[in-house]
């Protein structure tokens, strides 16, 4: 790589278990034998790293997909093209309530309450109780207003005829608050990646209820995200980050190197957070309340190549569909096409090619409740909802 | 019309300075300190803030981002301020640390005002840190990473920004000091004189 230079890519990170694609891809040393100077930066909030990657001063960002889509359409802020060239995983979420509701859940439940749909009955039932004798409502948290949490909880919610702008309260809460909130009793339940629901369960504040993979079983997360206008002006850099990060892929996916991943995130300019509580997410095996029982799902976070990281336009097109249930984007064809044209699996196949790999096959979404998604037809989708906006 | 601001910085010395120059700078101008909670949103409807500046190191402004849409909550919604002519604003804004947020239907000429103010100020605090932390820094560490930056333009015909970018990233990579990279870098190049 000596003799065309070393390219310098500059990319954001918020310290969540799922960046260990983009950390390995700098601290295993793909980056460099691909010839990037890939140099991470820790962002504290995920309007820091998307204003970085908008205003320029990011090359590229470890970013909630939903905040790319937004980008593109721009939803609140005039639009910036973004490219979605890979994802970072999928799943990796839960939802974690305070022992509290989670007594009260249990109180009012029939049948088995790590099923979604009879959890989600209890929670209506709560509700509806504390409606008729006038409480509060109660609250819950997710990271960020475009984020997969928030599009789980409400489907979670309006599953069970719960209308989360209705009938709960609905905020946002950055992570490393989530300890002081559920103690304090400011929120009931909150939905965030690892390896937060296991600091929270360690802490004794909660127990898991649900894995996001329980309520869609590949729900799209975290992206590569680029800048469109750095990625067209430096394609040749753009494929050898790429092909960094297909590498990194693939050896985070490897079991036999998940000690070793574990022990990177921890580091303190990484995550900074024990490498025990990292390997749960990594394992799939997650301790859910303070007793010490576990649950499991090989797929908790999922980093396979496919589907995990090839970056599917049909994944976009149902976060879009999210976006436009909850009245955050209009519904027309053009920003569905917008929405969808941000990911580019030609150039994660093309990398994926050059590094000797065949072509990686699609995939659906594997929800709870409701029809399977077609992508060609989200208006279709949304009408399948009472609850929720139909465009 | 009095503009109520609200400054959101967990660094109290700092959110001083910010606030008595929002005050001088108008003497319509009401202005409120806080130092970033978590519970934001009851704080900005108890406030009911025109401007917010707020702390970029702070977690906290995901939250407002939440308050960008018009609810029973926040019935005058909050909009990013974006000078859309000129993304310079928002860049500087950015790279001296303070982001700022508005009450949807605020001009732009009444806002840049109290934004350049707070950027002035956060840049001169940024600059007042970065003297204090360069004069602990030896001078001897310095004088290192000078010479491992020359090495680096000259051999590699690169830029000062580009050159140093690369030694960071190889000390981020490697986890090691920067100044030990360079060392690495000068020790290199004398032996291969």
């Amino acid at each position: 790589m000596t003799g065309q230079g070393v390219a310098v890519v500059r990319a954001g990170f918020m310290p969540l278990t799922d960046a260990a694609v983009l950390i390995a891809a700098a601290d295993k040393g793909f980056a460099e034998q691909e010839g990037i100077a890939l140099e991470l930066v820790r962002e504290v909030s995920w309007a820091n790293v998307r204003d970085r990657l908008l205003l320029g001063d990011f090359h590229a960002a470890h970013l909630l997909a939903p905040i790319a889509i937004a980008a593109n359409l721009g939803l609140g802020y005039p639009p910036v093209p973004i490219t979605v060239p890979a994802a970072l995983g999928l799943n990796g979420s839960s939802i974690i309530v305070s022992n509290e509701l989670f007594l009260a859940l249990a109180q009012r439940v029939d049948g088995n309450l790590a099923d979604p749909a009879v959890s989600g009955t209890a929670l209506a039932a709560i509700v509806a109780d504390r409606k008729r004798h006038g409480a509060d409502p109660l609250t819950f948290a997710m990271v960020f207003p475009f984020s997969t949490h928030n599009y789980l909880l409400r489907f979670w919610m309006a599953a069970a005829g719960i209308d989360p702008d209705e009938d709960v309260r609905l905020v946002v809460v950055p992570p490393s608050y989530m300890v002081e909130s559920l103690s304090r009793g400011h929120v009931a339940g909150f939905c965030v990646g690892a390896p937060w629901p296991s600091v929270g369960v360690a802490a004794g504040l909660g127990h898991i209820l649900h894995f996001g993979s329980e309520i869609v079983a590949t729900s799209p997360d975290k992206v590569l995200a680029v800048r469109t206008d750095w990625f067209e002006a430096n394609a040749d850099a753009g494929e050898r980050l790429l092909r960094a990060i297909v590498r990194a892929a693939f050896w985070c996916a490897a079991p036999a190197n998940r000690a070793e991943l574990a022990a990177i995130l921890a580091q303190p300019d990484r995550l900074g957070i024990s490498a025990e509580i990292i390997r749960y997410a990594l394992d799939g095996r997650l301790v859910v309340n303070s007793n010490g029982e576990t649950r499991s799902d090989s797929h908790y976070l999922w980093l396979d190549l496919s589907p995990a990281i090839r970056p599917h336009p049909e994944h976009a097109a149902w976060l879009y569909a999210q976006m436009v249930r909850w009245r955050q984007a209009p519904l027309s064809a053009a920003a569905a096409l917008a929405a969808g044209g941000a990911y580019r699996p030609d150039l994660f196949d093309a990398a994926f090619a050059s590094l000797g790999g065949g072509s990686a096959p699609g995939d659906g979404l594997g929800a709870f409740a409701g029809p399977a998604f077609d992508p060609a037809d989200v208006a279709g989708h949304l009408t399948a909802w009472p609850i929720g906006s139909r465009g | 019309m009095v503009l109520r601001v609200l400054v959101v910085d967990r660094n109290a010395e700092r959110a001083e300075i910010v606030r008595r120059a929002l005050v001088e700078a108008g003497d319509d101008h009401i202005v409120e300190v806080a130092a970033g909670s978590g519970d934001l949103p009851a704080l900005l409807r108890a406030a009911q803030p025109d401007i917010v500046i707020v702390d970029l190191d702070l977690p906290d402004r995901d939250t407002i981002e939440q308050l960008r849409v018009a609810t029973r909550e926040m019935p005058r919604p909050i909009v990013m301020f974006v000078d859309e002519t000129d993304n310079a604003t928002m860049r500087a804004a950015i790279a001296a640390g303070v982001s700022a947020y508005v009450v949807d239907g605020l001009t732009a000429k009444r806002i840049k005002p109290i934004l350049d103010v707070a950027v002035a100020r956060f840049q001169a605090f940024e600059l007042l840190r970065q003297e204090l932390e360069t004069a602990r820094l030896g001078l001897a560490e310095r004088k290192t990473i000078e010479r491992a930056k020359g090495i680096l333009m000259r051999v590699r015909g690169i830029g000062e920004d580009e050159a140093y970018a690369a030694l960071r990233s190889k000390a981020m990579n490697d986890q090691k000091k920067l100044v030990d990279i360079a060392q690495s870098v000068v020790t290199a190049a004398e032996l291969l004189k």
